[in-house]
């Protein structure tokens, strides 16, 4: 029995492990979709923003963040804070557990911080190409080490929302929602790329770069959505748990294939084209409405989540562009936040324990709270170094004004 | 001397330079060019957002010939460029002062 045990957690705390550094591995391809739908004078400094708000929302975690969401609380809507995380489980902890202690907390510090790095990655692509650097990551700063993680707190810490029955498996909510109400919040207040929109409000296009990159980008995130959706089963070594994970890995993969031909039908309907950056879109929405809830839906079910997920994010993108002038390079915030609210409601249909009153409330509670907070935390970073690039920056380019290097120098220099 | 412009759709380089190789031509400049005639761009879309292309890529070749030889290669790009589509291009000639080859010095027809 103590060899089972000893063997079980090895292989739970292995399994946690991995898929934590799938994840990890998404920040690759957040990195290289959004280097791919920007211009090319915006390439070096996209890259820099991804490689430093990875290594700010590591260390931040580590410091607060991660004690913050899953120490003791104040109450149910406060959490507590103390600093730095601690030790591991002892050997004799786990044998008496009778099993309940299951994988290493430092497992448990690893995926947890690679999450908080993926929410602060959606928010790095609304605000592409005329934001400052600095000012990015002193907002990461504050996002990573205290927004997300009170939020975080509500639902995966035990907080009110918990106690509610709020329902958010792997975090459409709680990772992707929160993301984008941070990035609406910036792009409020940073306001849209010059020439986004003529005089009389027209949309003009501005084509990214690189589709190559953003095709190996959205693949790249697909992959890692089998460690972020299959790794919050937090266990792999019973049949049970076994079946579990391999039913969230068809469910995921499923959902993204449907999100795919939802934006490819919108697409082709709306413009009679098939929009590559859209069925990319597509992929990833399909993606983030199944991440409230890879578990319970059959696969059919799945496909059917991901294909209204990638309907809903073209119109979105365009009533973001069109409508509200929300001015969004990648689509992050419809991908992320309107279908992550798609995919937060989406969980009652297949999920009893789940209600509509429950899920409703905790999107309100998750997106008021990020995107409030995130308002202010911009708007106090506007007025002490601002946010934005001047304009002749915007016109030569970030790489050259954030980064002083081009990406791509041999296009100009011999 | 002439002087012989043509602007042509750029996936008939090939045939344009083998048809010249045929009629004895062994020198030619050509650019990469932009621009717009008859056909003028097109409109393309991203994002749901349309975008007008209005110049389009095009070759530009350059080639000086003596006088004996212009309807021949006027000819051979002519036969070798047309697709009988809008958007096939253009000829011109021009007259030619001097040619000098800075090697050797030569000048007139047999400079070049």
């Amino acid at each position: 029995m103590e060899q089972i045990t000893q063997v079980s957690y090895a292989l739970d705390t292995f399994y946690f492990l991995m898929s934590g550094a799938l994840v990890m591995w998404m920040a690759a391809g957040f990195t290289m979709l959004e280097a791919g739908l920007v211009r090319s004078k915006n390439t070096t400094e996209i890259l820099a923003k991804n490689v430093g708000l990875f290594a700010i929302a590591s260390i931040m975690y580590m410091l607060v963040g991660y004690n913050v969401m899953y120490g003791e609380g104040i109450s149910s809507y406060i959490p507590g804070i103390s600093f730095l995380i601690g030790g591991d489980n002892d050997v004799a902890t786990v044998l008496a557990s009778g099993g309940d202690v299951y994988y290493s907390s430092m497992s448990d510090f690893f995926f947890q911080v690679v999450f908080v790095a993926t929410a602060m990655s959606i928010v790095s692509g609304a605000v592409a190409e005329r934001m400052k650097l600095i000012s990015f990551f002193v907002f990461a700063i504050i996002l990573t080490g205290f927004i997300y993680p009170v939020q975080g707190f509500w639902t995966w810490g035990g907080g009110f929302l918990s106690e509610l029955g709020f329902s958010d498996f792997a975090g459409s909510g709680i990772v992707h929602m929160t993301g984008a109400a941070a990035a609406l919040a910036g792009v409020i207040v940073l306001g849209a790329r010059k020439g986004k929109y003529g005089a009389n409000g027209e949309v003009r296009a501005i084509t990214g770069a690189n589709m190559p990159l953003a095709a190996l980008g959205t693949f790249i995130l697909w992959l890692g959505w089998f460690g972020f959706n299959g790794g919050s089963q937090l266990q792999l070594s019973t049949i049970e748990n076994a079946n579990a994970v391999a039913m969230i890995f068809v469910n995921t993969n499923m959902a993204a294939a449907g999100g795919v031909i939802g934006a490819m039908v919108i697409s082709k309907v709306l413009f009679g084209k098939i929009d590559l950056t859209m069925i990319l879109n597509g992929a990833l929405a399909g993606l983030v409405a199944i991440t409230a809830d890879p578990l319970s839906p059959a696969p059919l079910s799945a496909t059917l989540i991901g294909l209204v997920g990638g309907m809903i994010v073209v119109f979105a993108i365009l009533f973001m562009d069109n409508k509200m002038k929300i001015d969004d390079p990648v689509g992050a915030i419809s991908v992320h936040g309107i279908v992550g609210i798609w995919g937060l409601i989406a969980v009652t249909f297949n999920n009893g324990d789940a209600t509509i009153t429950a899920q409703l409330i905790g999107i309100a509670a998750i997106f008021s709270w990020v995107f409030i907070s995130s308002l202010i935390v911009w708007s106090i970073i506007k007025a002490v170094m601002g946010v934005r690039v001047t304009e002749e920056e915007e016109y030569e380019g970030l790489d050259q004004s954030e980064c002083g290097m081009e990406a791509y120098p041999e296009f100009t220099n011999k | 001397m002439k002087l012989i412009v043509a602007i042509i759709k750029p996936f008939k380089l090939d045939d344009v330079r083998e048809a010249l190789h045929d009629v004895d031509v062994h020198g030619m400049t050509v650019t990469e060019s932009k621009g717009f005639g008859r056909q003028k761009g097109h409109t393309e879309i991203y994002r749901g957002a349309e975008y007008a292309i209005e110049f389009l890529p095009k070759i530009r070749l350059e080639i000086a010939v003596s006088d004996d030889k212009v309807e021949t290669v006027v000819e051979a790009i002519g036969s070798a460029a047309r697709t009988g589509k809008i958007g096939d291009g253009k000829i011109f000639v021009m007259p030619v002062e001097e040619a000098i080859r800075i090697r050797t010095e030569e000048t007139g027809d047999i400079a070049l």
